[in-house]
């Protein structure tokens, strides 16, 4: 590096890549673990059921999304949507759809299967004496669900929960493949504009580590406020 | 829907006249194995030493591996990959950055994404290595000191065995996540499966045939780890010991 580093670059470009990257960042992680999890508990119960065929489907989706790499998911949405979307408005042609809405698709769908097992496992974590319990109680299905199970699984379960969705967070800097301009895309385009890499990929280092690693001690800490006594 | 299906592209000839496009993913998948496996021995090797370090009792050492484990878990891997391949070869002494950086492809890239893959993957073995031995209960720890072993020994022959057993099974998904973040080496260059995928779909406009293929050899390679690891659960269990039912664990 004949040209020394020139960190001015990063003060230059902090308002383009926190209005625009950031914000598209954020925006992204927040709409897809909500889609997520809707559609992750949905999955869940899905697994759970007594009525083989539902419970295969589930899990072949699940087993599907976890064994394919993130980056071809997204290569596959990518592509699909737009198949997807002429077929559902019934155009003629592909639609275009863009790359915020392609993504977001893609993560809800993705991290829906893994939310689905975080919340399986939670559920199967509550002993089946507290099913059982509810029953004597004389509560249907739905109430023992509501009032029993799902009050003590969600305490197991909002710390993982809510790891998976740091882990979201840093997934979806992912959408570069895709020419996104998410908070790392922001990045890249100054980076190889003023062909500053070093500064930029360093920053951006920076900035992912310090984010998520204040949510991972607010997440510690919260476990430690909700954790069930036994 | 207007897509033409044409799955008899796998069999055409790719422009790079190694053969056919089935060819040419199936070497990319050799590439994403081969990338996964070498990362592996790093992550294996050295996430064993730093979760085996951070359950010590010294408190310096113990706050060191804390330390490596955060920095690799909080920064995305992409980053990571960029990290490696634009930003370490500048801070090595100038003669050893320039000679990273001018190895013929595909080595160019393929080393720092072994390097990227291991590291990234270290911290999460490390995370496991740690569960499986605090799993253990403390008595195995003391039957070992009253018998005259030493902290060393008491590892080796009576922590360790039982916690890599214990932990097979998460290792086993840490192996199958390795071959999967493997495809985010292509963003630095590397001619992997998902890669490849991606070439051929813009050399033929083939997309769904394109990533099917890939879709398949990747459940395919799953398959088989799954059931090699199975074998080797099978084969190496010791009768008695019962594998300790892991928390819920968040994943990608």
């Amino acid at each position: 590096m004949d040209a020394g580093f020139d960190w001015g670059v990063i003060q230059r470009s902090i308002p383009y890549l926190f209005r625009e990257g950031m914000t598209f960042t954020v925006t992204l992680t927040l709409l897809a673990m909500s889609g997520g999890i809707v559609f992750g508990t949905i999955l869940a119960m899905m697994r759970l059921s007594s009525f083989k065929p539902v419970s295969m489907v589930a899990g072949a989706y699940v087993n599907l999304m976890r064994s394919i790499p993130l980056v071809l998911v997204i290569f596959w949405f990518f592509f699909l949507v737009p198949y997807i979307g002429a077929w559902v408005t019934g155009a003629g042609s592909p639609i275009k759809v863009g790359a915020f809405y392609s993504a977001l698709i893609t993560f809800t769908m993705f991290e829906a299967a893994y939310y689905c097992e975080i919340m399986r496992a939670g559920i199967q974590s509550i002993a089946r004496g507290q099913v059982w319990s509810g029953y004597a109680l004389g509560l249907n299905y739905w109430q023992t669900m509501g009032h029993i199970v799902l009050p003590q699984a969600f305490r197991n379960m909002v710390p993982v929960l809510l790891t998976q969705t740091i882990i979201l967070f840093q997934d979806t800097s992912l959408v570069y493949v895709i020419s996104a301009t998410d908070f790392l895309g922001a990045a890249a385009k100054i980076a190889n504009r003023d062909y500053r890499l070093i500064e930029m990929y360093s920053f951006a280092a920076v900035v992912y580590f310090v984010i998520s690693f204040s949510l991972s001690l607010l997440v510690k800490q919260l476990q430690s406020k909700i954790a069930v006594i036994r | 829907m207007g897509y033409n299906w044409n799955w008899g592209v796998l069999l055409q000839q790719e422009p790079g006249g190694t053969g056919t496009y089935l060819q040419y993913l199936l070497v990319g998948l050799g590439w994403s194995i081969v990338t996964a496996l070498s990362a592996w021995l790093i992550a294996l090797l050295v996430g064993s030493m730093v979760g085996t370090l951070r359950t010590t009792t010294n408190k310096w050492v113990v706050r060191l591996g804390n330390g490596y484990v955060e920095i690799f878990r909080n920064v995305p891997l992409i980053v990571q990959m960029f990290l490696w391949f634009f930003v370490f070869p500048e801070l090595l002494p100038t003669r050893m950055g320039d000679a990273i950086k001018q190895m013929a492809p595909p080595w160019s890239s393929f080393i720092p994404a072994v390097l990227c893959l291991g590291i990234f993957t270290s911290v999460r073995v490390a995370e496991q290595v740690r569960a499986g031995i605090q799993s253990l209960p403390r008595g195995q720890r003391m039957a070992g000191t009253a018998m005259g072993l030493t902290q060393a020994q008491t590892y080796v022959h009576v922590i360790l065995p039982q916690a890599f057993r214990i932990i097979l099974p998460p290792l086993t998904s840490e192996f199958m996540n390795i071959v999967k973040n493997s495809s985010i080496a292509l963003t630095i260059g590397l001619l992997e499966l998902t890669g490849r995928a991606r070439a051929m779909q813009e050399m033929t406009f083939q997309v769904f045939e394109a990533f099917a293929a890939a879709t398949t050899l990747y459940l395919i390679t799953n398959l088989i780890v799954v059931l090699g690891m199975r074998f080797v659960e099978h084969k190496v269990r010791v009768p008695g010991l019962i594998a300790v039912g892991g928390a819920p664990m968040a994943g990608h």
